[in-house]
């Protein structure tokens, strides 16, 4: 079943126009250079800025869904932890839902092990517990597609897989998500990549398949020696064909 | 908390429209009918007019600050009240205006123009020092404009008539001239409450409320145009007067428990307190000459503004 159908997207400058079909319960990581367009791309199918194109989200057109509507499609974490007031984090985490819905609150506070920083203003929480409080926001409504920019950055490294796991979850309860990411030492744990570059996709494929490739190197200007990540040198590029 | 905020309210407001009790009951004495003539034709006028306005203030301050996503704009911060005063001095005194109603649309014209200037100069997620800087800018250019507008005046007693309302008078204001403040007020006021939720939404950032498909553009322009007619409106007929658009806001989240947008009910109950008082006060000086009322609030105002200040720096260095 396909759950997200995005047809020619694009911002101008940024992203070229692009197809993409998500199917329900994908987990797919958005890897690729600074600049590339992993973010744009997120913006473009969460329909945030004025972008060319189509999305469709089990068959509904989400630039014509109704507000309400909206947040049972999709939702964003912006790679920005910013929020400008002191709202208490639970109230944070109240903002992803639609109505008061206690039980629901207090299982993503349990989740995301919040319980002790709840009452405290989220601007005065440090980075790192700032993410899962957004993190419980986008979570809230149970949306059909989860779009993350970099959920991970600023994480400690229980949490980091913590919050994988959390993402399978999601994943094995037919949500799709859709991540970019910039450590590549997990990128096995998702079940489909796509590599970004010069606003565009340039690869689309399993991540084993995906890192493995010349043109995944070629693009990351990284190569793999001995299991760890190195610096292209300039002689590999010109060996090239 | 919010409980005490209204009672307060209710407060201020019989006070203000039944103090002094001396010159009632001297009316009353000598007929009952002039009484109820002074409560109703003079005290009543002035003291909506002080609630609305304290009101207007309140809402439109926690509007803008929820909008710029900073605790210092306010109407008077940003040159709104500024810009509204130029535009109904020159409505006024050099078109000749007369009618309350145009001069409330020249103040809002005044009002939105600064406004737009400083989204223009500063951007709407601005940061403090801008924000500052650009309003502070446009309020001089404002206030300059205003002297001039003043000096060169047809009439030659502009200048002295213009302090009388300048930085706030609700002497001698009649229901006419409270209506043609407060109804296109209130009107702006009402659609901004109507944003309350959307502003809330957008505490989590620009990228956030538009995935939820709001559309922080048009809502920007939304805010600034309500707050100018508001806040105009208002200015036209009673004057600039500062601080009470930036202190209720940051009271109010107190209430709200931190929610930008929800602020406005507070912010309304807040503002319209302190305007009452501070408007007591003006009538509580036994002097000749009355002072504008924006001279209390400035004096009140000021110490908790430089409080705001610390507080923030100490946040960004801690």
């Amino acid at each position: 079943m396909t759950s997200l159908v995005a047809r020619g997207v694009g911002i101008t400058d940024r992203l070229k126009p692009t197809d993409l079909r998500v199917g329900a319960g994908e987990l797919v990581a958005l890897v690729g250079p600074n600049g590339g367009g992993k973010t744009s791309l997120l913006r473009a199918l969460a329909r945030i800025e004025t972008a060319s194109g189509q999305v469709e989200i089990d068959g509904e057109d989400v630039d014509q869904a109704p507000l309400a509507r909206r947040r049972q499609l999709l939702s964003f974490l912006p790679a920005s932890r910013d929020v400008a007031w002191p709202i208490a984090a639970r109230d944070v985490i109240a903002l992803g839902l639609d109505r008061p819905d206690q039980c629901r609150l207090d299982e993503l506070i349990s989740l995301l092990d919040l319980e002790e920083l709840a009452d405290r203003p989220v601007n005065r929480l440090s980075t790192g517990e700032r993410a899962r409080v957004l993190t419980a926001r986008a979570l809230a409504a149970r949306p059909e597609i989860l779009f993350l920019d970099e959920p991970l950055s600023n994480l400690d490294p229980y949490w980091v897989l913590q919050f994988l796991s959390i993402l399978e979850t999601a994943a094995e309860s037919g949500q799709a998500v859709l991540v970019a990411l910039h450590d590549l030492s997990q990128l096995h744990r998702f079940s489909r990549a796509l590599l970004i570059a010069d606003g565009q996709v340039q690869m689309d494929e399993a991540p084993a398949g995906l890192m493995a490739s010349e043109r995944f190197e070629q693009i990351f200007r990284i190569r793999a020696v001995n299991g760890a990540w190195t610096i292209r040198r300039a002689e590999d590029r010109r060996s090239l064909p | 908390m919010r409980l005490l905020v209204i009672a307060l309210l209710f407060g201020f407001a019989a006070a203000h429209l039944l103090l002094p009790l001396g010159s009632l009951q001297e009316a009353r004495a000598i007929d009952p009918g002039l009484a109820n003539l002074l409560l109703i034709e003079l005290r009543l006028p002035r003291t909506l007019l002080v609630l609305g306005y304290g009101a207007v203030l309140g809402i439109s301050g926690a509007a803008l600050q929820a909008m710029f996503a900073n605790p210092l704009a306010s109407p008077d911060i940003s040159g709104a009240s500024s810009g509204a005063a130029l535009g109904a001095v020159l409505g006024g005194y050099w078109l000749g205006l007369t009618q309350p109603l145009l001069l409330a649309a020249c103040g809002a014209a005044g009002a939105l123009a600064t406004l737009a200037l400083l989204v223009t100069l500063a951007g709407r997620r601005a940061d403090t020092a801008t924000l500052l800087l650009a309003g502070l800018a446009i309020s001089l250019a404002a206030g300059a404009g205003t002297s001039l507008a003043l000096a060169l005046a047809p009439s030659p007693f502009a200048f002295y008539d213009a302090y009388d309302w300048l930085m706030g008078n609700f002497a001698d204001r009649s229901l006419a001239q409270a209506a043609a403040a407060l109804i296109p007020a209130g009107v702006a006021a009402a659609l901004l409450l109507r944003r309350a939720h959307a502003l809330d939404l957008l505490a989590l950032g620009e990228d956030v409320a538009g995935s939820l498909g709001l559309k922080p553009r048009r809502l920007a322009l939304e805010v600034i145009a309500l707050s100018a007619v508001a806040v105009g409106a208002c200015v036209s007929v009673a004057g600039a007067i500062g601080f009470v658009g930036l202190v209720a806001p940051v009271f109010a989240r107190w209430i709200s428990r931190g929610h930008p947008g929800r602020a406005m009910v507070p912010a309304a109950l807040i503002g319209a307190m302190l305007l009452a008082l501070a408007d007591l006060v003006v009538r509580a000086v036994p002097l000749d000459r009355p002072i504008p009322v924006g001279v209390i609030t400035a004096l009140f105002g000021t110490p908790l503004f430089i409080w705001l200040v610390v507080t923030m720096r100490r946040r960004v260095t801690a």
